[in-house]
């Protein structure tokens, strides 16, 4: 359909101040946190209303129209980037916190509401929604639903699907249908977790019930200097093994760590190799024992010197450069771009050493800054996207980082999504029948590929080719690094 | 080394800690249930999959030539320091627990075994958790990865082994609870978590209005709860945690201990109290945990924390239903009743189409384990 049509067509359909043709309007739509992936949609529909989502969706599933659904924008994989002959469906204008419900201890709130919108809401009854992504001011849960959003206490507390209770969800024929309930479960399939970590492909999330957690009575945080990756990575296996189930559990490598004490002045230890920020929560003796002991771990595998928080400003200190690790690390580089796999725990060290090395062989630092409680990697490669080249040999050297978290027993990504980026590391993951289940499980929420089409799944032709391609198998990348 | 029934592709992992001789089993094992998914896809047979069997009373008739998975046993791998067991789904549960709390770890959702030759695959199937669920988490909150055998006699593998994956559409957790509708369950990989260093349950004598009030008002504050279950005039809650998390939560909540605590919490987990030897129909009523007493004929029993309450009930299934239904939740007849009617309370129209768009794709031929959740899939 040519654009002028359907631009009059979505007009019948919505109020004037709810759609955007006009090309500088649309700009700001153009990609998501992913910034190297730009796309201008044909047109931007903002709704206020559910029946005006329903509308909408009915029109593009009879003329064949893609539609993305966006939150916040903050997605890193390009999952919210824009399909040039399709539709942006933002959902800023639900950002309303529907009910507290403070004795189910529940929360009902709209998609386009902030992460953190909802812990601040409830924080007066001793509340709180417990995942806490890096940018949890900025992202919305309803995108937090799509990628399954993570955060530091995930550790303790679980992801986005282990703390949603219920989803409204509006199908692409504009049918309305409710996923999971105010009760622990629903009848039949569980619908709530497929939706979850789905990327926007399956159904336009309207509405969110999330579970809420009483808020610990205190929490304390250490902070542990390493020289070797081995000691740290032992340190954190120690820590799991020992029983313990800390908050957080979180490292930072050098250049992580130099560029966060140039950002937040939070006393890091600069020429240190490996830093542990580690948060134990619970009642007041229960965290003194937890940090004696983890404490006495740290020390028996070589940590140079433990800092424990001694006051509530201390503990957010500890913390304020890991969650600023993004943006400072922006301010070193003139670009930079975030990689997301998981690994096994025990393969720390060893996937480490393999992006030191592959680092060394593409000629690009990278930073690394990640949830090492649960094996979740975020290395950060630093590039200059005004070289010539130099946005290709990110991308590659990306890739081939991700393979090597497939090769450790890991997967290309933990929770930022497979999006655009990370189709051709899809292929390395899954075999040709799975790709066609995934297929197929689409197809019977979305006959007609309306919703984020050409995302998260590769099609079995473009995986053919990206196989015949590569090195594979064989003939790895790094044959030195040994396979695990 | 490298095992010939896995496909030759990159994923070294799952090749790590085999024993080769036990492959060779293993591999004519999951070979043949292709062989004999791909032969019943193509003749439109249908099959009845069953590991331990102890969960037979449960869900719809079922129908089909019996497929016997109780034979496929192992552990493929575990690492106390992962947090992570990957076992085979013929695995009895109780032989799980057993080598996981040799180390001092656990399958946290406290799966009931209703008989000692309940497989891991059979609790993965039917989505069972125990009193512990509102506190820890259900199976499905633990599922990290599947392997099955869908209804093309596809050998497919989702998740994994680490802690975050979201590569992929969640097919794991879709397995469970699914009633090995969608696809023939062979191996499952579980997060398991730590023994609590300290475990007690305290008793009071509560009315059933004021037992759902306290369960709630505790369930919001930070207190190490890991069950809560009112019965006859008895509200017990047990506490688990560190040596001093238990001890200050038992200052604090008071209460009467009851030293025989862990015998009630594993006789209420496998439906062992006299409260179940009825012979009425049993109800599961799933409901918002702090609704008010339903008041509906029959003997109540609550469980997480007032979210799960058994009724045991000579009432129509209508009128349970409707009750039910009306605060917001959903009832299933656990055991007795007509079972070639619904058994999991019937779907809104538009999720049941979703049902059957999703039995299609996993199911085309329809052959796995049919009508045992609903008539239709
Ligand atoms: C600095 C920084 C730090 C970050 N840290 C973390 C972190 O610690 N942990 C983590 O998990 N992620 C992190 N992220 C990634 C990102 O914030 C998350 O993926 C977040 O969940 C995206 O939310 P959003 O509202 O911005 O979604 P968007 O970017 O708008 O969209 C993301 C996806 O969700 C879909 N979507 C959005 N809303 C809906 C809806 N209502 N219905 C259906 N589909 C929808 C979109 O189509 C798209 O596919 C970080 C990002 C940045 C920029």
């Amino acid at each position: 359909m040519r654009a002028p049509e359907l631009i009059a067509e979505l007009r019948r359909l919505l109020p004037a101040d709810c759609l955007l043709s006009d090309v500088e309007a649309l700009r700001p739509y153009e990609c998501d946190g992913l910034t190297a992936y730009r796309e201008l949609p044909l047109a931007v529909v903002i709704p206020t209303d559910v029946d005006q989502i329903c509308n909408v969706m009915r029109y593009c599933e009879t003329h064949g129209l893609p539609v993305v659904a966006r939150g916040a924008g903050t997605s890193l994989s390009g999952g919210a980037r824009p399909h040039k002959d399709g539709i942006v469906l933002s959902l800023a204008r639900f950002n309303q916190i529907l009910a507290i419900d403070p004795t189910n201890r529940t929360a009902r709130v709209q998609p386009g509401v902030r992460n953190l919108a909802i812990s601040e809401a409830v924080a007066h009854l001793g509340l709180y929604y417990a995942p806490d992504p890096s940018s949890q001011i900025a992202c919305s849960i309803g995108g937090n639903v799509a990628e399954n959003a993570g955060g530091i206490h995930c550790l303790k507390y679980g992801l986005t699907v282990h703390n949603v209770l219920k989803l409204e969800v509006v199908l692409t024929n504009g049918q309305r249908v409710t996923l999971g309930g105010d009760t622990p479960d629903t009848p039949g399939y569980d619908l709530l977790a497929l939706l979850n970590g789905s990327e926007g492909m399956l159904g336009i999330v309207t509405e969110v019930t999330v579970r809420l957690l009483p808020r610990p009575v205190t929490a304390q945080a250490l902070l542990a200097v390493f020289d070797e990756v081995t000691q740290a990575g032992d340190a954190v296996a120690a820590v799991i093994a020992s029983g313990i189930v800390p908050a957080g559990l979180e490292m930072m490598d050098n250049l992580a760590i130099r560029a966060a004490e140039e950002f937040a002045a939070c006393g890091y230890p600069v020429d240190a190799a490996f830093i542990l920020i580690c948060e134990l929560d619970g009642t007041e003796s229960e965290v003194s024992q937890q940090v004696e002991r983890v404490t006495g771990l740290f020390l028996e595998k070589g940590a140079r010197e433990v800092r424990i928080s001694r006051s509530e400003d201390e503990r957010l200190k500890f913390w304020s450069g890991r969650k600023n690790a993004f943006p400072a690390v922006g301010r070193i580089s003139p670009d930079y771009y975030c990689i997301d796999g998981t690994i096994p725990r025990k393969q720390l060290g060893n996937v480490l050493k393999g992006i030191a090395s592959l680092s060394e062989q593409y000629g690009l630092r990278v930073a690394n800054v990640f949830h090492a409680g649960d094996g979740n990697l975020h290395p950060l490669i630093l590039y200059d996207a005004s070289q010539p080249d130099e946005f290709r040999r990110t991308e590659e050297l990306g890739g081939q980082i991700l393979e090597l978290c497939v090769h450790a027993g890991g997967t290309i990504t933990g929770e930022h999504g497979v999006g655009v980026e990370k189709l051709n590391q899809m292929c390395v993951q899954f075999s040709e029948p799975e790709l066609q289940q995934f297929h197929a499980l689409k197809n019977a929420f979305d006959p007609r590929g309306v919703l984020n089409p050409g995302k998260a799944v590769p099609t079995l032709a473009r995986c053919a080719e990206f196989n015949a391609m590569h090195v594979h198998a064989g003939q790895l990348p790094l044959p030195e690094i040994e396979r695990f | 080394m490298r095992c010939t029934f896995m496909r030759a592709n990159s994923r070294s992992q799952r090749s790590s800690g085999f024993d080769a001789t036990e492959l060779m089993g293993v591999a004519d094992w999951s070979e043949r249930l292709v062989e004999r998914i791909r032969e019943a896809n193509a003749l439109g047979t249908p099959l009845r999959i069953t590991g331990g069997d102890t969960k037979h009373f449960l869900g719809r008739q079922p129908r089909g030539e019996q497929v016997d998975v109780s034979g496929h046993t192992g552990v493929l791998s575990y690492e106390p320091t992962e947090l992570v067991v990957t076992v085979r789904a013929g695995t009895p549960i109780a032989e799980v627990q057993a080598m996981l709390n040799g180390s001092g770890q656990c399958l946290a959702f406290e799966p009931p075994d209703f008989g000692s030759a309940a497989t891991i695959g059979g609790i993965v199937a039917s989505g069972l958790s125990g009193p512990c669920r509102p506190y820890l988490g259900s199976v499905r909150d633990f599922v990290l990865g599947v392997t099955c055998v869908n209804g093309s006699g596809e050998w497919l593998h989702f998740g994994g082994q680490v802690m975050k994956n979201v590569a992929g559409y969640d097919v794991s957790r879709l397995m469970v609870g699914a009633m090995g509708t969608l696809g023939a369950i062979l191996d499952v990989s579980f997060k398991v978590l730590p023994v609590p260093e300290a475990e007690q349950t305290r008793v009071y004598e509560v009315s059933e209005d004021i037992a759902i009030a306290k369960m709630n008002e505790w369930a919001a504050q930070p207190l190490p709860l890991s069950a809560a279950c009112y019965l006859t005039n008895e509200l017990r809650i047990r506490l688990s945690g560190t040596e001093a998390g238990v001890a200050a939560a038992v200052r604090d909540l008071g209460g009467a201990q009851d030293p025989a605590g862990s015998l009630f919490w594993r006789a209420l987990r496998e439906q062992q109290l006299p409260f179940f030897e009825s012979t009425d129909v049993l109800w599961r009523l799933a409901v918002p945990p702090a609704t008010p007493p339903l008041g509906l004929p029959g003997d109540t029993l609550l469980d997480w924390g007032g979210a799960q309450r058994w009724l045991s009930s000579r009432q129509g299934d209508e009128a349970i239903r409707a009750a039910v239904q009306a605060v917001g939740g959903h009832a299933t007849r656990f055991r007795g009743g007509d079972r070639s009617l619904s058994v999991f309370h019937p779907l809104a129209p538009g999720l049941a189409t979703l049902h059957r768009n999703l039995k299609n794709a996993f199911d085309p031929a329809g052959i796995l384990n049919p009508g045992r959740l609903y008539e239709e899939i």
